[in-house]
C-alpha cells in the first residue's frame, strides 16, 4: 500500500494505491489518522486500490469517524466497482459520503462546507 | 485517590506477551474462556475442549493452502480440564485458517472415535473457509475441507436492538435466502444472497410481514447431495441445509461478499436493515443432527472431538437416528447442552436475532439413551436464558423417530410450536372432508385444547412451510411428484391432505383454475384470522409452485426459486394477501393474548360465538361442511357512550354448494361491511381496512360454493380519511 498525499485547492487528496488489508491496515491507519484531522476538507481517493480486505474497511470507517469528529469533511472518490460491490452489500457504503472523481468529490464536500 | 490516578495510561498485562516458542511461533498458555478463537492484544487465544481426548493439536494454514504452516501441540500445562487453550501471537487474523488434531482412544464399540490423522474444524468456528463459492464441489481428497476462520467481529449497529414485536402481532414468512432473490427476474444486485434480500426489503413491508423466518443460514455443503435429477440429468443439491457443517459461521455462499469473508458483516447488515423496517429475525436451526452423517460419513468436527459426548449412540457404538438424517446429536448432555447455549447466545447477542426455529425440535427432549424427558434440561435452559429472554423461541414439535409432541412439547410457558394440526385440519376442511368444523373452531381461536395455559401465541398457525406442497400445488395436485428427486418418488410425504381441484398439475380448464384460486385465498384468508402466530410461505402470495415436489430439498433451479414474473401475473393474489394482512393489524380482536371464552364479559356479544346458517345455530355435526365464527371486543369494557367495537365475523363454506346464510344482528350504530368474499372477482374479493363496503343485506349473506367471506362491523358512513 502506498499513500501519496497532495493538496487541491482547499482540500488535501490523499491517493491509497495498492492493497489495504489486515497487513496493510495499521500503518495506514496511522497515517491516515494524522491526515483526516487538519480540518481542510479530505478526499480519499481509491482509483489505485486493487484490493479492500474486511481490516481495510474498518480503517476507512475508522479513519471517517475520527475526521468527522474532527469537523474534516470527508469523502471517498473513484471507488472501483468490486471495492463499491463490497461495500454496498456489507452496508458500509451507507457510512460514506462518495463521488466519482476527485473533482466531483471537491463539489461535495465544499459545496457541503458552503 | 485523585482523579488522575484513576485515569492513568493502561498497563499492559503480563499475559499479552509470550512465554515460549512452539513450531516457531510465539505462543502463551491460554485461557479457556470464551470458547473458540478469539482475537486479544497481540495475537489469538484458541480454546478448544474434550473431555476424552489424550492431547491436542493446533493446525494453521495459509488461507486456502492444502498443507499446513505450523502444527502446535498443546503442552500438558496448557490444558485445565477438558479445555486446550493457548494463545498465538504475531497471526495475520485475514490471513489464516485453524483446525484441530484430536488424539484419543479408537474404540468406536464404546463410542470413541479419535484419529489424530484427520484435522477437525472447531465446533465454535466464526466462519468456515472452503464453501465460499455455491455449489462448487469442495475437493473431498484435501485434508481439512471445511476450515475454520476467525472474522472481523466489531460492527457498528446505529443503536439498533432486536424488536421485541409481540408474538400476537407476528406474521411471519418463511423464507430462503438463496431462493427468495436467485430468479434472474429478481433484478437485485447480487442475486441468491443476504445483500439481495435486502434490496427486497420493500416488498416485504408492503406485503405487511414483520418477521421473516431464514431458512437455515449456518454453513452446510450443498454438495454433500450425490444426485441427479434422472428427468433432467441435472445435478442435485442439499439447496435447503438442514445439515450443519459450523453451528457459528453464517452460510458464506449466501454473502455476495463470502469470497472476500465478509459474510458476517453482510448478514449483519441485513439483519440491521430488516430491523429497521419493523421486521424481525427468526433462525431456522438445526440442532437435531450434524453433517457428519453415521459411521459412514465424513468426520468434520464432532465426531473426532468427543463423539460419545455429542453424540446419541447405540450400547453397540452405532448411531441413533432419530433425524432420519444418520446421527442425533446428544442434545442433553451436559457438555452439548453448553454448545447449543452458547451458539445461540452468540446468534442473539452478536447478530441481533429475534427468535429460533428448532428443526425436529422433539430431538431436544431425548435423553442420550433417546428416551422422550418429562423436563429436558436444555429446552428448559433455553426458555430461561438471560439472553435469550427475548427471543423467540419455536418448536417443530416432531421428529423422525416418531415423537410426535404437538401441544405437548415441554414449553415452560415460553416455547411456540408448529401447529401441525392447524395444519391439517384446515387442508382437510378446505378440500371438503367430513367431521371437520368441530377441530377447525378450535384451531381458529388458538388451539385452546393444546395451548391452554400458554395463550394464542403459542401455536404458530401455518398451512404451508418449506417442508411440503406450495399453497398453489395444494390444491392443483393429488399427489406428490417427486420424480425430479431422483428417489423414484419414494422421498416426501404421503400424508398431505391435498386436491388438485380436478384435473392433476397444469390445466387450461377455466373452472379449474377459478377453483384452485379461490382455494389459496380461502386459506390464506382462514390463516390470517386465526388467533396464534400465521406463517405464510414465501411465494405463496403469488402462487408459486414446484410443479408438484412436496420436498423441493435438492431442487436449487429456476423453476424452484422465487419467480418474481409473478408479482405481476398474480397481482391480484398479492393484492388480496396484502388486504388479509392489513384485516388482521386493524383488528385486535384476530390477534388476542388470550384466548377466547365464549362468555359474553362486556358489550354486546361474547368473545366469540358460533353460527351456522342460522345464526347462533352451528351445526357442529360431521357432515357439515359449513361454520361461521363471530369475533367480538369492546376495549373500553362496554360503555355504552362510546368506545369501539371489534368485531369481525368470519364464515367458511367447504361445501360444494353455497348457501345463504343468517347473519346476527348488530346493535344500532353499526352494520356488516364487506372485507373479503374469495367467490367475488378481483377487487372485489378483499377491500383495504376503511373501504370495505356497506352489505346491502343485513340479515341474509349469500356464501357461494367453496368460498370464504369475512365481514366487519363499523358505522354505516365511515369518516372518510
Amino acid at each position: 500500500m502506498h499513500i501519496a498525499e497532495y493538496s487541491r485547492g482547499p482540500a488535501t487528496v490523499v491517493e491509497l494505491a495498492g492493497e489495504l488489508d489486515s497487513l496493510t491496515a495499521p500503518a495506514a491507519r496511522e497515517e491516515l489518522v494524522r491526515l483526516a484531522s487538519s480540518g481542510d476538507p479530505l478526499l480519499l481517493d481509491l482509483t489505485k486500490t486493487t484490493y479492500m480486505s474486511s481490516a481495510g474497511l474498518r480503517v476507512l470507517l475508522l479513519v471517517y469517524r475520527q475526521a468527522i469528529g474532527s469537523g474534516t469533511p470527508v469523502a471517498l472518490v473513484g471507488l472501483p466497482q468490486l471495492i463499491h460491490d463490497v461495500m454496498a452489500a456489507t452496508g458500509f457504503i451507507d457510512f460514506f459520503t462518495i463521488a466519482d472523481t476527485v473533482e466531483d468529490g471537491l463539489d461535495v464536500l465544499v459545496g457541503a462546507q458552503l | 485517590m485523585s482523579e488522575q490516578a484513576v485515569q492513568a495510561p493502561a498497563l499492559d498485562r503480563i499475559d499479552d506477551y509470550p512465554t515460549q516458542v512452539i513450531a516457531g511461533l510465539s505462543v502463551r498458555m491460554g485461557r479457556p474462556m470464551p470458547f473458540g478463537a478469539t482475537r486479544v492484544p497481540g495475537g489469538v487465544n484458541f480454546s478448544v475442549y474434550s473431555n476424552r481426548a489424550s492431547a491436542m493439536t493446533l493446525v494453521l494454514f495459509r488461507l486456502g493452502e492444502q498443507e499446513p504452516f505450523a502444527e502446535l501441540p498443546f503442552p500438558p500445562e496448557f490444558r485445565i480440564g477438558g479445555v486446550f487453550a493457548m494463545t498465538v501471537f504475531g497471526l495475520d487474523v485475514e490471513a489464516f485458517e485453524y483446525g484441530y488434531r484430536a488424539a484419543g482412544p479408537a474404540t468406536p464399540e464404546v463410542g470413541d472415535r479419535f484419529n489424530p490423522e484427520r484435522v477437525l474444524s472447531d465446533p465454535y468456528a466464526r466462519m468456515i473457509g472452503g464453501r465460499a463459492e455455491w455449489a462448487v464441489q469442495p475437493d473431498y481428497f484435501n485434508p481439512y475441507v471445511y476450515r475454520s476462520r476467525l472474522p472481523l467481529e466489531d460492527f457498528d449497529w446505529e443503536g439498533d436492538r432486536p424488536l421485541r414485536t409481540p408474538l400476537r402481532d407476528m406474521v411471519i414468512y418463511e423464507v430462503h435466502v438463496r431462493g427468495f432473490t436467485r430468479h434472474p427476474s429478481s433484478g437485485v444486485d447480487a442475486p441468491g444472497t443476504y445483500a439481495g434480500l435486502l434490496q427486497k426489503i420493500p416488498y416485504l413491508v408492503e406485503l405487511g410481514v414483520n418477521c421473516v423466518e431464514l431458512m437455515p443460514v449456518f454453513e452446510f455443503d450443498e454438495c454433500e447431495n450425490v444426485g441427479v435429477d434422472p428427468t433432467t440429468g441435472r445435478r442435485l443439491l442439499n439447496y435447503w441445509g438442514y445439515s450443519t457443517v459450523g453451528f457459528f459461521a453464517p452460510k458464506a455462499s449466501y454473502a455476495a461478499t463470502g469470497r472476500y469473508g465478509m459474510q458476517v458483516d453482510e448478514l449483519k447488515n441485513l439483519v440491521k436493515h430488516l430491523h429497521r423496517a419493523g421486521i424481525e429475525v427468526v433462525l431456522d436451526v438445526v440442532f437435531n443432527h450434524t453433517a457428519e452423517g453415521n459411521e459412514l460419513g465424513p468426520t468434520i468436527s464432532f465426531r473426532g472431538l468427543d463423539n460419545r459426548t455429542y453424540y446419541m449412540l447405540t450400547p453397540e457404538g452405532y448411531y441413533y437416528n432419530f433425524s432420519g438424517a444418520g446421527n442425533t446429536v446428544n442434545c442433553n448432555d451436559p457438555v452439548v447442552r453448553g454448545f447449543v447455549l452458547d451458539c445461540l447466545r452468540y446468534w442473539a447477542a452478536d447478530f441481533h436475532i429475534d427468535g429460533f426455529r428448532f428443526d425436529l425440535a422433539a430431538i431436544l427432549d431425548r435423553a442420550p439413551d433417546g428416551t422422550p424427558l418429562a423436563n429436558p434440561p436444555l429446552v428448559e435452559s433455553l426458555a430461561h436464558d438471560p439472553v435469550l429472554r427475548d427471543c423467540t423461541l419455536i418448536a417443530e414439535a416432531w421428529d423422525a423417530g416418531g415423537l410426535y409432541q404437538v401441544g405437548r412439547f415441554p414449553g415452560y410457558f415460553r416455547w411456540s410450536e408448529w401447529n401441525g394440526r392447524y395444519r391439517d385440519v384446515l387442508r382437510r376442511h378446505l378440500k371438503g372432508d367430513l367431521d371437520t368444523v368441530g377441530e377447525l373452531a378450535t384451531r381458529l381461536v388458538g388451539s385452546p385444547d393444546l395451548y391452554g395455559a400458554r395463550g394464542p401465541g403459542a401455536s404458530v398457525n401455518f398451512v404451508t412451510a418449506h417442508d411440503g406442497f406450495t399453497l398453489r400445488d395444494l390444491f392443483s395436485y393429488d399427489g406428490k411428484h417427486n420424480e425430479a428427486n431422483g428417489e423414484g418418488n419414494r422421498d416426501g410425504d404421503d400424508n398431505n391432505n391435498s386436491w388438485n381441484c380436478g384435473v392433476e398439475g397444469p390445466t387450461d380448464q377455466p373452472d379449474v383454475l377459478a377453483l384452485r384460486a379461490r382455494q389459496q385465498r380461502n386459506a390464506l384468508l382462514l390463516l390470517l384470522c386465526s388467533s396464534g402466530v400465521p406463517m405464510l410461505l414465501a411465494g405463496d402470495e403469488v402462487g408459486r409452485s414446484q410443479h408438484g415436489n412436496n420436498n423441493a430439498y435438492c431442487q436449487d433451479a429456476a423453476d424452484n426459486w422465487f419467480d418474481w414474473s409473478l408479482v405481476e401475473r398474480n397481482a391480484h393474489l398479492l393484492r388480496f394477501v396484502r388486504a388479509a394482512i392489513a384485516l388482521r393489524r386493524v383488528h385486535p380482536v384476530l390477534r388476542r393474548r388470550e384466548h377466547p371464552t365464549g362468555r359474553q364479559d362486556r358489550g354486546f356479544f361474547p368473545d366469540v360465538s358460533w353460527h351456522g346458517v342460522r345464526a347462533w345455530q352451528p351445526d357442529w355435526s360431521g357432515g357439515s361442511r359449513l361454520l361461521a365464527m363471530m369475533f367480538y371486543d369492546r376495549p373500553d369494557g362496554g360503555d355504552p357512550a362510546g368506545g369501539d367495537d371489534d368485531c369481525v365475523y368470519l364464515v367458511t363454506n367447504a361445501h360444494w354448494e353455497g348457501h345463504p346464510v343468517e347473519l346476527p344482528a348488530l346493535p344500532p350504530g353499526l352494520a356488516w361491511h364487506r372485507a373479503a368474499d374469495t367467490a367475488a372477482p378481483a377487487p372485489a374479493d378483499a377491500y383495504w381496512p376503511g373501504s370495505e363496503p356497506l352489505l346491502e343485506d343485513q340479515r341474509a349473506l349469500p356464501v357461494a360454493p367453496r368460498s370464504t367471506v369475512v365481514l366487519v362491523a363499523r358505522p354505516p358512513q365511515p369518516e372518510i380519511s
